[in-house]
């Protein structure tokens, strides 16, 4: 039983590979338009490498530029092969490579369709990577002296100044950090003196946050320092103040801002997908109604069939070809040693 | 004696007339970017209306628009008479149109002329819009609860960290007025008493700036507070401290921004000019070569002018002076008319 045969004659022959031609052009633009996303979406993630641990969560973009050329080349290879399957003459020098075209195109959709499964999948682990990340971070922002670190305080603040964010998780993890360096601190005066003497690390920890907190969107100048102290500030309470600092955590931040990058994504993948299932279709029609051309008689109809048998058929059909391969391979092996033994009784 | 005059047989014609047409295509190309520069120029300066006085001036974005606009139409057009010339029976229609047309691409030409230099003009007023709204900004700055201001602050802060810069010549002018709201001093304290007393308006001023004057680069966590008083941070000198806070001011900040841009949109449409220039002295060719054919395939002579510079000159203003005086001789002839009767 043929899996959806359809009748072909001349003209729709014709108009199919005119129609593959323009289809296998817009598949390659689709190419280069996955390519681009994963060059894209591989900078942004680059730009915030610093406050990554881990780059698991890059094997998002490097299949979708991989794939992206892979699909460029097969589509610009079926454009070839339609602009030469009218003429007779051109067509067969390509007929032994359509089968691995089919497997390769197929491959190319799985590889998409596990790229967008993945963005989503790894996102717990983009959350873990990002909470050790921003973890150091806040911890080394005081080390503008150490090379190497040096840069880390001038990478959080613009981080927070640009995703509208404060510390890990909230604001509270600054308070938990000494985040001064000790060149700044006046170690013969008693306030120093008391606050590092009141924690068993001698760390100089106090209820502020660093500028980069700031709300603009505040109707009051910002406050940064003595944050839980109500008495400290005129006309001030910590519990009901929202718009002084920033109350999301930048984790939650990047997050959001990663997420919703790859859900802009997402569907343009999965339009490339179905535009490459309909250029697989499309040239395994014109290949079998090709096939089953009359060579006497080129103007006749022809039938054309996704597969020759039934889905069930063709798989026990692959199945047997690739036991035979194998035993195919034991025989011979069996074979030689058999007659390898032969020789040797022969010789003994 | 023509000016510059060049030998076209068919296949030269045919030559000329397929490269002007991509030629005008590439204009009509260069007119919407034209468009598209103006439109993004007004945008950019209706962003920071509210950095500037009031009655800031849109006629240089707007003049771009309509350039550009224009420019499309007779690219356009220029086009289409390209594409047409090489029929004769098509030609002979556009004719009559080819040298009003000319004489209006002359006109268009050094009408972009003059909107480049404009372009590049245009710093000197949006110096003093700049000034004075700044000014007005950075005292509104605490009128967070008056309506029609309350996003001043939210504004200046986020321009002060966009462009990185502080007040409007430097951050010192954030000493001169109030810019906590009365509505977070607490006037029974006596430092605030001080203060107040201190100045003749009653002013609560300080030498502090606002926490979006911080350079993020600083080493240290930013010094927003007693900025010029050496004693009250530890290793601190606010004469050498050059990381702290931004050290441009905002007026100079935005006139580089803008000034940059317009010089980018000046120099840009006076290369738009030159193809312009360009086009213009093809279609004039492809004019005089198509208008004296003997017959479709011969050889003809195209130039720019028909006589020397000096000499079309002399005849345009001896047509003047003939017109002016034709309409003097009319009136003469009716009054002598009227005399006679």
């Amino acid at each position: 039983m043929v899996l959806l045969k359809l009748q072909f004659p001349l003209q729709r022959r014709v108009r199919l590979a005119q129609g593959l031609w323009l289809l296998s052009w817009l598949a390659v633009l689709a190419g280069a338009f996955t390519f681009s996303l994963g060059v894209y979406l591989k900078t942004e993630l680059l730009r915030r490498a610093e406050v990554m641990d881990n780059t698991e969560i890059h094997v998002v973009p490097n299949i979708l530029m991989l794939v992206g050329l892979v699909t460029m080349g097969i589509n610009l290879f079926a454009g070839r092969v339609c602009q030469d399957s009218l003429d007779s003459a051109r067509f067969p020098p390509w007929k032994p490579f359509l089968l691995p075209w089919y497997g390769l195109a197929w491959m190319v959709c799985v590889w998409l369709l596990s790229a967008v499964v993945l963005s989503y999948a790894l996102q717990g682990h983009l959350e873990e990577s990002l909470k050790v990340g921003l973890r150091n971070g806040i911890r080394f922002y005081r080390d503008t002296d150490v090379p190497g670190r040096c840069f880390q305080k001038e990478t959080i603040d613009r981080l927070q100044m640009e995703l509208r964010c404060c510390g890990n998780t909230n604001y509270r993890d600054w308070f938990e950090v000494q985040w001064i360096s000790n060149r700044y601190l006046d170690f013969t005066s008693k306030e120093v003196k008391d606050r590092v003497r009141s924690n068993v690390d001698g760390r100089y920890l106090m209820d502020g946050v660093p500028f980069s907190c700031c709300n603009p969107g505040s109707p009051r100048p910002c406050l940064q320092n003595h944050l839980t102290d109500n008495t400290a500030h005129y006309n001030y309470e910590h519990q009901s103040e929202e718009l002084n600092l920033y109350n999301r955590g930048c984790r939650q931040a990047l997050v959001d801002y990663y997420m919703g990058l790859m859900n802009t994504i997402g569907p343009g993948i999965l339009s490339v997908i179905s535009l490459q299932i309909s250029v697989l279709v499309s040239l395994r029609y014109l290949h079998t109604s090709l096939e089953g051309v009359d060579p006497e008689n080129p103007e006749a109809d022809s039938e054309g069939y996704i597969l020759a048998k039934g889905v069930k058929e063709t798989l026990m059909d692959v199945k047997t070809t690739v036991f035979k391969l194998l035993q195919f391979g034991q025989v011979e092996a069996g074979d030689e040693a058999e007659a390898g033994a032969d020789g040797e009784k022969a010789a003994s | 004696m023509a000016l510059m005059v060049v030998k076209f047989d068919l296949k030269k014609r045919v030559k000329l007339a397929q490269f002007l047409w991509l030629m005008y295509w590439f204009s009509v190309m260069a007119g919407v970017l034209v468009f598209s520069m103006g439109l993004f120029f007004k945008i950019e300066l209706r962003k920071r209306s509210e950095m500037m006085d009031n009655n800031e001036s849109h006629f240089v974005p707007n003049l771009l628009i309509a350039v550009g606009l224009l420019a499309c139409g007779i690219n356009a057009m220029g086009g289409k008479i390209c594409y047409d010339s090489l029929d004769p029976i098509k030609f002979s229609r556009w004719k009559p149109m080819l040298k009003p047309f000319l004489v209006s691409c002359v006109a268009f030409n050094c009408l972009l002329v003059l909107t480049a230099l404009l372009c590049f003009l245009m710093r000197i007023p949006l110096q003093f819009t700049l000034a004075e709204g700044l000014k007005n900004a950075l005292k509104f700055y605490k009128d967070t609860d008056t309506p029609g201001r309350c996003y001043m602050k939210r504004t200046l802060d986020q321009m002060q960290m966009e462009f990185r810069c502080c007040g409007n010549n430097n951050f010192r002018d954030w000493f001169e007025i109030q810019w906590v709201s009365n509505r977070y001093l607490d006037f029974s304290a006596k430092e605030v008493k001080d203060r107040i007393g201190s100045n003749v308006d009653g002013k609560y001023l300080m030498d502090a700036v606002p926490f979006s004057c911080c350079n993020p680069s600083s080493p240290r966590p930013c010094i927003q507070y007693q900025v010029t008083n050496n004693t009250a941070h530890y290793s601190y000198d606010h004469h050498t401290e050059d990381l702290n806070i931004w050290k441009r001011g905002c007026r100079d900040a935005l006139i580089s921004y803008y000034g940059g841009m317009m010089n980018t949109i000046g120099a840009l449409v006076l290369l738009v000019a030159s193809l312009e220039v360009i086009v213009m002295i093809g279609l004039q060719y492809v004019n005089t070569s198509q208008s004296n054919l003997a017959d479709p395939e011969s050889e003809s002579e195209g130039w720019i002018l028909e006589k020397t510079v000096k000499e079309t000159f002399t005849d345009i203003m001896d047509k003047m002076k003939a017109m002016s005086k034709g309409n003097a001789v009319e009136e003469g002839g009716v009054d002598g008319v009227a005399t006679v009767s």
